[in-house]
């Protein structure tokens, strides 16, 4: 089946040489040396002599990050930043997907449309947005004065709050579509045959409605958990010098510090870490698939 | 009505000189340790209506699949006019299928769908347009030709399919479960349209059913499937008289089975004690089992005679209460329990609206011919 | 208890749709606004067009968006190819050797956060330059490939989503009436499934155009990108001019969301009138 293999083979070939390989090389370097040189590492690989290899497999970097508080620190803060944004964004997101799945197919599509475009509008600019309601002189604060409900400004732009409201906000499209998807293949039927059967609307949907939406929770959760927890722009943007993100932390090691190495083990780290949810995420979108076969 | 019918007077399966049109030798499809075909040889001829009957998942749909190109089979050969055609694909095969939902290619119109195929082939523009017309006046389509598919209903979008797949004169059609998705008005006239459309085109037919109605009506032969196997092949008279197994015989149309034991094997005639019938079964023909062998029994509803007074005769006779009456029009369906507690189904046509009507809980007898019932050893 | 519930989902798409809306709408609003402080009106000179002249007016903003369209316009178009022949592959083929990793290597793109995408990309360009010479130094190429790489991922999902719902009996009917495969593709497949494949386009096409952190690592001297050319101006607060780009941004996105509904909406309200017309003769 020579066709088959020529049709999957360019994709394959330049997954495997562009997001593949560069993970190789990203290991390989973290267990390099730091180079007052272009590029800024020591090679791996070393001739001594003619005929012999020498491999320096440094273990420094790691080392480094595990006894320099500053990098567990982030790590630790971004997944919990990531989770409470999840489950800020299920808080928000689920009432709105079931609103939506729920409604008449005209109104349907136009609240669809509405979640779809902020998903298309530049999520730069869209950060970019908060720094103008969040600021001293900002529009929040400018109507609660005008209001009369404060009388100095709240510091709300650049601290952990301001970045809260950013994951949550950039990241709320991306529950709200798997969760639609998912709860508008429900069959409302069940919840009537629940009702007819004594259940309170309220228990139906605890005992019903929820559990059959648990891979479009899981779907939109990992969708919003995982890049959010190597999220750069919006703590750069929004969160102030407090704000600790691993995302940051590496792209200040590598821009700022030029320490490629210790940037590429933060990365290797960030990676074994995420892994586990990336392949619990693959997992659940087969058994979706499965089961709507 | 004619079915097939220049196939049918000759009988050509019955002579052993005659060369099939269509040969399938042993053939096998196996899926992992499944075998959803298993073993199948068959001999089909040119001009038949060939039905594939049998439940989901017997096998009947991947052995078309065969026969058209798209499964190739684990082991075994088909042969096509004489030619090997095991493993050639299907745009390359004589043959051509008409896909249970149709299939249509819904951005091309009517006539670029029922032209496709010639278009393939290299036909000459002119000779397309042609045949294409032709095809769709043959079908009752012609003033269709520049709709498209999703402006047509589900009986247009059939004529479509068959068009399509007739106008390139393929030596084998095979049809998969073609009057699956009409009602029942449109199936039936549908069903005598296949046939004479068969009968003037002079294709040879390869159909894929579930509904033995179906296949009753439109096969010049039957071949009832069970677990990837061809269980018996044959006329639908033969198939229905004269069942081969016990699976058979229940199959196709509802049949009573009785189980019994050989008390007399004559050449002429057995004599076969049930206790499930409470007596004896006479058949007027012999068979061939060994001596106090179980058999089964099998009589048809429409062939027990029903009356409230006692028959002649000891051998094949019954008394019973009747427990169900289902009126259908036509006819009526009784369900007697004897005293064993065996539930026999009769069948009545509504001949008079003054005969004795036979209610619930009435004591009746049961009787049929000695020509009737069919020995089964299986 | 219908009611109450209701009125409970009705708050929260109230105020949801609020909060995802009234960031957008307070940036398309100050925009008009003539006070170089951008959230502070100055009643007395706005409303204004003057940020929208000196925005259109900006090379460097100018020069940075004709990089962001050629790297996207290509990367969308190649995403598109290697999307539709991977999400084909995995749609059409339940086994070949390596059909894990294709899957995995699909997907992975999806939720892996962009710092570290981007990161081993740039290390990869550095490796193959030090070794075989190419890519010699980051730019457009390299931003391009870059993007190329996590769009096509999109793509494939896209595909291989609308060709799952595809009936397989159309190109096994088209391969009966004597299509060879290659064929069926062009003539049958692609025509039917190319609104995702244009779908899939625009995404790619977006994705890269509002790509920042990936663009930031790969690039080079000189091939600023948009995003890039925004985030060093955000870095520092406020200016009035991103808010015309937002304004204008939004206004391009919803023309188009609106025009593609519109068009949609029109296909099947024909569909329903074609199926009413036909008439059910059997």
């Amino acid at each position: 089946m020579t066709g088959r293999g020529l049709v999957v083979m360019l994709p394959y070939l330049w997954l495997l040489l562009f997001f593949v390989a560069p993970f190789v090389i990203v290991l390989k370097i973290s267990f390099s040396d730091i180079d007052l040189a272009i590029p800024p590492y020591k090679p791996l690989f070393e001739w001594i002599g003619k005929n012999s290899l020498a491999i320096k497999v440094n273990f420094n970097n790691y080392a480094f990050l595990f006894t320099d508080s500053l990098y567990l620190k982030a790590l630790l803060n971004s997944i919990k930043v990531a989770f409470v944004s999840t489950l800020c964004c299920l808080a928000i997101g689920y009432p709105m997907a079931y609103g939506i799945a729920r409604s008449k197919p005209a109104t349907r599509n136009v609240l669809l449309l509405l979640v779809i475009l902020p998903f298309w509008t530049s999520l730069l600019l869209r950060v970019y947005a908060w720094i103008g309601l969040l600021k001293a002189n900002g529009v929040i604060n400018n109507v609660l004065i005008w209001l009369g409900a404060i009388h100095e400004p709240l510091t709300m732009l650049y601290t952990p709050f301001a970045m809260y409201v950013g994951i949550v906000y950039s990241y709320l499209p991306f529950m709200i579509l798997p969760l639609y998807a998912n709860l508008e293949k429900m069959d409302w039927q069940l919840l009537e045959a629940a009702e007819d059967l004594g259940c309170r609307p309220w228990q139906a949907f605890y005992k019903i409605t929820l559990p059959l939406s648990r891979n479009g929770m899981l779907a939109g959760s990992m969708l919003v958990f995982i890049p959010a927890v190597g999220e750069f722009v919006i703590p750069a943007l929004l969160g102030g010098p407090n704000a600790l993100m691993i995302g940051r932390v590496l792209w200040d090691e590598f821009f700022s510090n030029r320490a490629w190495p210790v940037a590429s083990a933060v990365a290797i780290l960030l990676l074994v870490i995420l892994v586990p949810f990336m392949m619990w995420y693959q997992s659940v979108q087969a058994r979706e698939s499965a089961g709507a076969r | 009505m004619t079915s097939s019918a220049g196939a049918v007077k000759a009988a050509p399966w019955n002579d052993p000189a005659a060369r099939p049109y269509v040969e399938i030798e042993r053939i096998t499809k196996s899926f992992g340790d499944f075998k959803a075909v298993d073993d199948v040889s068959l001999k089909i001829y040119k001009g038949e209506i060939f039905c594939l009957l049998g439940a989901s998942g017997c096998g009947k749909t991947t052995l078309l699949r065969m026969l058209g190109g798209f499964e190739s089979p684990s082991s075994g050969r088909i042969f096509i006019d004489g030619e090997d055609m095991t493993g050639v694909p299907p745009y390359e095969r004589p043959v051509n299928m008409m896909f249970q939902s149709y299939a249509l290619f819904p951005h091309m119109s009517v006539e670029q769908n029922v032209a496709f195929g010639l278009k393939q082939d290299g036909v000459a523009k002119r000779e397309i347009v042609e045949r294409v017309a032709t095809m769709l006046d043959l079908v009752k389509l012609g003033s269709f030709a520049k709709r498209m598919p999703h402006q047509l209903s589900g009986g247009q979008k059939q004529r479509v399919a068959l068009a399509r797949s007739l106008v390139k004169r393929p030596k084998l059609l095979l049809l998969d479960e073609p009057l699956g998705a009409l009602d029942k008005k449109l199936r039936e006239h549908t069903q005598f349209e296949l046939i004479s459309l068969q009968d003037k085109l002079g294709v040879t037919f390869v159909v894929v059913t579930h509904d033995q109605e179906e296949a009753m009506t439109l096969a010049s032969r039957i071949g009832v499937m069970n677990h990837g196997e061809i269980v018996q092949a044959g006329t639908p008279p033969e198939i229905y008289e004269f069942p081969s197994s016990k699976f058979v015989a229940d199959f196709v149309g509802s049949v009573n089975i009785f189980e019994g034991k050989l008390i007399e094997d004559e050449p002429e005639y057995v004599r076969i004690g049930s206790e499930e019938l409470g007596g004896v079964i006479y058949v007027s023909h012999g068979i061939s089992a060994a001596p106090e062998a179980v058999v089964w029994a099998a009589v048809r509803p429409e062939k027990i005679f029903m009356s409230t007074a006692p028959p002649e005769g000891a051998d094949n006779v019954a008394r019973g209460a009747v427990q169900d009456i289902a009126y259908l029009g036509d006819l009526s369906i009784y369900l007697v329990k004897l005293p064993t507690g065996k539930i026999v189904r009769v069948t009545q046509p509504n001949t008079s609206r003054h005969a004795e009507a036979i209610t619930w809980d009435q004591q009746v007898y049961l009787s049929w011919d000695a020509t009737s019932p069919v020995v089964v050893t299986r | 208890m219908n009611q109450r519930r209701s009125f409970f989902i009705i708050t929260c798409l109230a105020f949801g749709f609020a909060f995802l809306y009234i960031p957008i709408l307070s940036m398309v609003v100050f925009s008009f606004n003539a006070s170089k402080l951008v959230t502070v009106w100055d009643a007395a000179n706005s409303p204004t067009l003057k940020w929208y002249y000196s925005l259109l007016h900006n090379e460097e903003i100018l020069d940075a968006a004709w990089i962001s369209f050629k790297v996207a316009v290509i990367n969308a178009t190649g995403a598109v190819i290697l999307g539709t022949l991977a999400g084909f592959g995995l749609a059409r083929f339940t086994q070949f050797r390596g059909r894990f990793t294709l899957n995995a290597m699909t997907t992975a793109p999806l939720v892996m956060p962009e710092v570290i995408t981007g990161l081993s990309l740039l290390l990869l360009f550095v490796a193959l330059e030090q070794t075989i010479g190419w890519p010699a130094g980051r730019g457009v190429t390299t931003m391009t490939i870059g993007h190329m790489t996590f769009s096509m991922a999109y793509v494939t999902v896209v595909v291989q989503s609308r060709l799952a719902s595809f009936d397989t009996a159309l190109e096994e009917a088209a391969m009966d009436l004597g299509a060879r495969p290659l064929k069926v593709f062009f003539v049958i497949t692609l025509p039917i499934i190319f609104p995702a494949i244009l779908s899939g386009w625009l995404l790619a096409f977006t994705l890269s155009w509002d790509d920042l952190v990936i663009s930031s690592f790969t690039s080079g001297p000189g091939s600023s990108t948009l995003p890039m050319v925004v985030f060093s101006k955000v870095r520092l607060g406020v200016s009035p001019e991103i808010n015309v780009l937002a304004t204008l941004t939004v206004a391009v996105v919803t023309l188009m969301i609106v025009a593609v509904s519109f068009w949609m909406a029109r296909a099947s309200r024909l569909e329903k009138a074609a199926d009413l017309a036909a008439p059910d003769s059997g």
